[in-house]
C-alpha cells in the first residue's frame, strides 16, 4: 500500500459554525483544525449532535462556516457564494449519501451522467455516456446501465451513487453514512469498493457512527461538542476481494 | 459561451425527461391550457364568423338601402313599439311621388303559413311587397318573371317563389305556371327567385314566397291598408341622407307630427343598421373572448398549481441536483422549461382541438365560422407566455431551496 502523503486536499483551520435558533446561539463547531492529505481515507465519527454533520456539510461545500478557513484542493472555499459553491461541489466533491439519493424512474446511466450535465467543462452526449459507463464499470455494475433504481438492490443502488460521485473525477469522495441503509454483508462490500478506490489514489472522507465501518479507513477522527477530540491512524481492516467487486 | 449553451441544452433535456417521467400529471397540467386555447380559437372563430356574415348580409342590402319601420324611435330614451303599425300604403306612395332622392319604394308585409301544392306541403314565410322590391334587395328572378304593377293594384293572386320553396313544392322544376294554396287561397306561380343562401342567423333566405302586398293584406292578413314596413332605395349612395331628410319631413307632415315632436316611425339606413349590428356583434365577440381568456388564465393557474406541488414533491430531487452541482439558475431553468413545454404542448393540442371544434360546429350546426390564423398565433403566444409567467414563481421557489434542507426532506 503506497502511502506517500504529500499534498493536503483539505486544510481546515479554526473552523467555527454558529446556528441561531431564535435567541439561542448554538456553536455546532467550535474551532476545528483538520488536514486531510491526498490519498488518505478518513473516517469522521461522533455521536449525533457532535457537530459531525455540520462538519460534513462544510467539507461538502453545502454550507459556509461562520469563521475560520477552509482550503479545498488548493483554493479557499470558506467564503464562496451559493453558485460558486455549487461549481466547487460539481468539480471537486463526489457525494455518497446514506439513502443513495438516486433519481427515481431514471436509468443508472442517466443517474451517473447527471453531474456532467451541470459541469463547467461540457462534454458531448456520447462522451458523457462513455464517462458514465466507465464509472459504472469501475463499481462493478457493467451491464446494469439501463436499470432503474427500483430494479436494483440496495447495494447496487449505492454503487450507482458511488459511480455518480466518481464520474467528475472529484478531489474527494465524501460519503455520509454510506452503509446506514445496508445489511452488514453489503456494507462490507461497499467498504471494499471504497478501499479499492482509495488504493487507486482517491481521497475519501467517510462520516459514520459505526466503529465496524470506521475500521475500514486508515485514519479515524472523533468529533465531540464541536471539537476534534481524537485523531489517530489505525490498522486498516481490509476487505478480502479479488480486484473490483463483481456484481452480485 | 459555448459551454453554457451546451449546458442550457442539457437542462432542457432534463426538463423534457421529467415531463416524460410523469406523463399523466403532465397531461392533466396541460389540459387547462388545452381547453383555454381551444376556447379562444372557437370563440374568436364564432365571433368572426358572425361578424362576417352579418356584414355580408347588411352589405347585400346595398349602400342605398333605407328601412322605415312603424313605432316611436325613442320616447324619453326608451324605444317603444306600440304594436299597431301606423305606416300605410299611401305613405309608401307619397314617398315614391314626393321624395326626389328616392329611387325605389316598396312596402313589405310579412306573414307565415303552411303552403300546399298538389300533395306536397311546406311551411314558410310570405312577403307582401311592391314591384320595386327586387331592385331594392338586388334579388333577380331566375325563372319566369316578377309580378307587375297591375297585379299589385288589382291584388292578383300571383306569387314568386324562393329557390328552397320551389325545390320542395315542385321537385320536378315545373313551378312557373303551377298553382299553390296559401291558407286555402290559390296563387299562381309566376316566377322563381335566384338562390341567395343562408343569412347571418343561419336561416335560409330562399325559404320564402313573395306576393303583391295588396294580396297579402287582403287575403292572408286582413289588416286593412296598414303595412309592416317600407323599404326604400336612395337614388345613389351619396343621396342616402338627403333621402332620409325628405322622407322624415314627408312622413312627419303626413302623420301630423310637429317639428321637434317624437316621430311615430323609425328610419334606418344600411350604414346605421350595419353600425348597430357591428356594435352587437362586437359585444358578443368581446364577451366570448373574455370567457375564453378567463379559461386560459385558469389553465395557467392550473400549471402554477401543479408546478408548485411538483416542486414540493421533488424537493429531494432538487436537493440531489444541487448537491452534485446544479446552480440556482439551472434548477430555475429546468422548472421554467417544464412549465413552458407543458403550456406550449397544451397550446398546440388546444389549437388542434379548437380548429376541430370550430370546423365541426361549422359543419354540423351550419354556423358561420371563420378560423383566423391570427387567433391561433395569439392564443399560442399567450399560452407560452402563461407558461413563463405561471411557471416562474414555482421555478424560483425551487431554485431558492437550501440543498441541505432539500436533501433532508422526506
Amino acid at each position: 500500500m503506497a502511502n506517500v502523503v504529500t499534498r493536503p486536499v483539505i486544510e481546515i483551520q479554526k473552523l467555527v459554525k454558529v446556528y441561531k435558533l431564535g435567541e439561542v446561539e448554538v456553536r455546532a463547531l467550535d474551532g476545528v483544525d483538520l488536514r486531510i492529505d491526498e490519498g488518505d481515507f478518513v473516517a469522521i465519527m461522533g455521536p449525533s449532535g457532535s457537530g459531525k454533520s455540520t462538519l460534513m456539510n462544510i467539507i461538502g461545500c453545502l454550507d459556509r462556516p461562520t469563521s475560520g478557513s477552509y482550503v479545498l484542493d488548493g483554493s479557499d472555499v470558506s467564503a464562496l457564494s451559493r453558485d460558486q459553491r455549487a461549481i466547487i461541489r460539481n468539480a471537486k466533491i463526489g457525494f455518497v449519501f446514506q439513502s443513495f439519493n438516486l433519481l427515481a424512474r431514471t436509468s443508472s446511466l442517466e443517474n451517473v451522467e447527471l453531474p456532467l450535465l451541470y459541469a463547467d467543462i461540457t462534454l458531448t452526449r456520447s462522451q458523457r455516456k462513455e464517462a458514465a459507463r466507465e464509472a459504472l464499470h469501475r463499481v462493478g455494475l457493467a451491464g446494469r446501465e439501463g436499470n432503474h433504481p427500483s430494479q436494483l438492490s440496495g447495494g447496487q443502488q449505492q454503487r450507482v451513487a458511488i459511480a455518480r460521485a466518481l464520474v467528475t473525477s472529484p478531489a474527494i469522495l465524501l460519503a455520509d453514512e454510506p452503509t446506514g441503509n445496508l445489511d452488514s454483508r453489503t456494507s462490507i462490500e461497499i467498504m471494499g469498493i471504497f478501499q479499492d478506490l482509495n488504493d487507486e489514489g482517491k481521497t475519501i472522507v467517510l462520516i459514520t457512527h459505526e466503529p465496524d465501518i470506521a475500521r475500514h479507513a486508515k485514519r479515524v477522527v472523533h468529533v465531540k461538542d464541536g471539537l476534534i477530540q481524537n485523531d489517530e491512524r489505525i490498522e486498516q481492516d481490509r476487505v478480502e476481494r479479488q480486484g473490483i467487486a463483481a456484481p452480485r | 459561451m459555448r459551454n453554457s449553451l451546451t449546458r442550457l441544452g442539457n437542462i432542457t433535456i432534463v426538463g423534457l425527461k421529467s415531463i416524460q417521467r410523469n406523463k399523466m400529471r403532465s397531461l392533466l397540467t396541460a389540459l387547462g391550457v388545452v381547453i383555454g386555447v381551444a376556447c379562444v380559437i372557437v370563440s374568436v372563430a364564432i365571433g368572426a364568423g358572425v361578424a362576417q356574415s352579418v356584414s355580408e348580409m347588411i352589405n347585400s342590402l346595398g349602400s342605398n338601402y333605407i328601412m322605415i319601420m312603424p313605432g316611436a324611435a325613442t320616447q324619453g330614451g326608451a324605444r317603444i313599439f306600440t304594436g299597431q303599425s301606423n305606416l300605410t300604403e299611401e305613405d309608401a306612395e307619397a314617398i315614391r311621388r314626393e321624395a326626389p332622392a328616392v329611387a325605389y319604394v316598396s312596402p313589405q308585409n310579412r306573414t307565415a303559413a303552411q303552403v300546399v301544392a298538389a300533395e306536397l306541403n311546406w311551411s314558410t314565410q310570405i312577403f307582401g311587397v311592391g314591384v320595386d322590391w327586387p331592385f331594392i334587395r338586388s334579388w333577380n328572378v331566375e325563372e319566369g318573371g316578377f309580378f307587375t304593377d297591375q297585379d299589385v293594384r288589382s291584388g292578383a293572386k300571383v306569387a314568386v317563389l324562393g329557390k328552397t320553396v320551389a325545390d320542395n313544392l315542385f321537385p320536378a322544376g315545373d313551378a312557373v305556371g303551377s298553382t299553390l294554396r296559401i291558407k286555402n287561397v290559390p296563387f299562381k306561380v309566376v316566377g322563381v327567385l335566384e338562390k341567395k343562401g343562408g343569412n347571418m342567423m343561419g336561416s335560409d333566405q330562399d325559404d320564402v314566397i313573395v306576393a303583391p302586398f295588396t294580396t297579402v293584406q287582403k287575403r292572408l292578413q286582413g289588416q286593412g291598408s296598414r303595412i309592416g314596413m317600407i323599404m326604400v332605395s336612395a337614388a345613389s349612395a351619396e343621396q342616402v341622407s338627403e333621402a332620409q331628410d325628405q322622407i322624415d319631413a314627408l312622413l312627419r307632415q303626413r302623420h301630423r307630427i310637429p317639428p321637434g315632436g317624437d316621430a311615430d316611425f323609425m328610419m334606418r339606413s344600411q350604414e346605421e343598421i350595419a353600425q348597430a349590428n357591428q356594435q352587437q356583434v362586437g359585444l358578443m365577440r368581446n364577451l366570448l373572448l373574455g370567457i375564453a381568456i378567463v379559461s386560459l388564465f385558469v389553465g395557467g393557474i392550473g400549471i402554477m398549481n401543479i408546478m408548485l406541488v411538483s416542486v414540493t414533491e421533488r424537493t429531494r430531487e432538487i436537493g440531489i441536483r444541487m448537491a452534485i452541482g446544479a446552480r440556482g439558475r439551472h434548477v430555475l431553468l429546468q422548472f421554467l422549461f417544464e412549465a413552458i413545454v407543458l403550456s406550449v404542448f397544451g397550446g398546440l393540442i388546444g389549437i388542434l382541438l379548437g380548429v376541430g371544434v370550430a370546423t365541426g360546429f361549422a359543419r354540423i350546426a351550419k354556423w358561420p365560422i371563420v378560423v383566423s390564423p391570427m387567433a391561433i398565433i395569439v392564443a399560442f403566444a399567450v399560452a407560452a407566455t402563461i407558461g413563463i409567467f405561471f411557471g416562474f414563481y414555482p421555478a424560483r421557489k425551487a431554485a431558492r431551496l437550501d440543498p441541505i434542507d432539500a436533501l433532508r426532506y422526506e
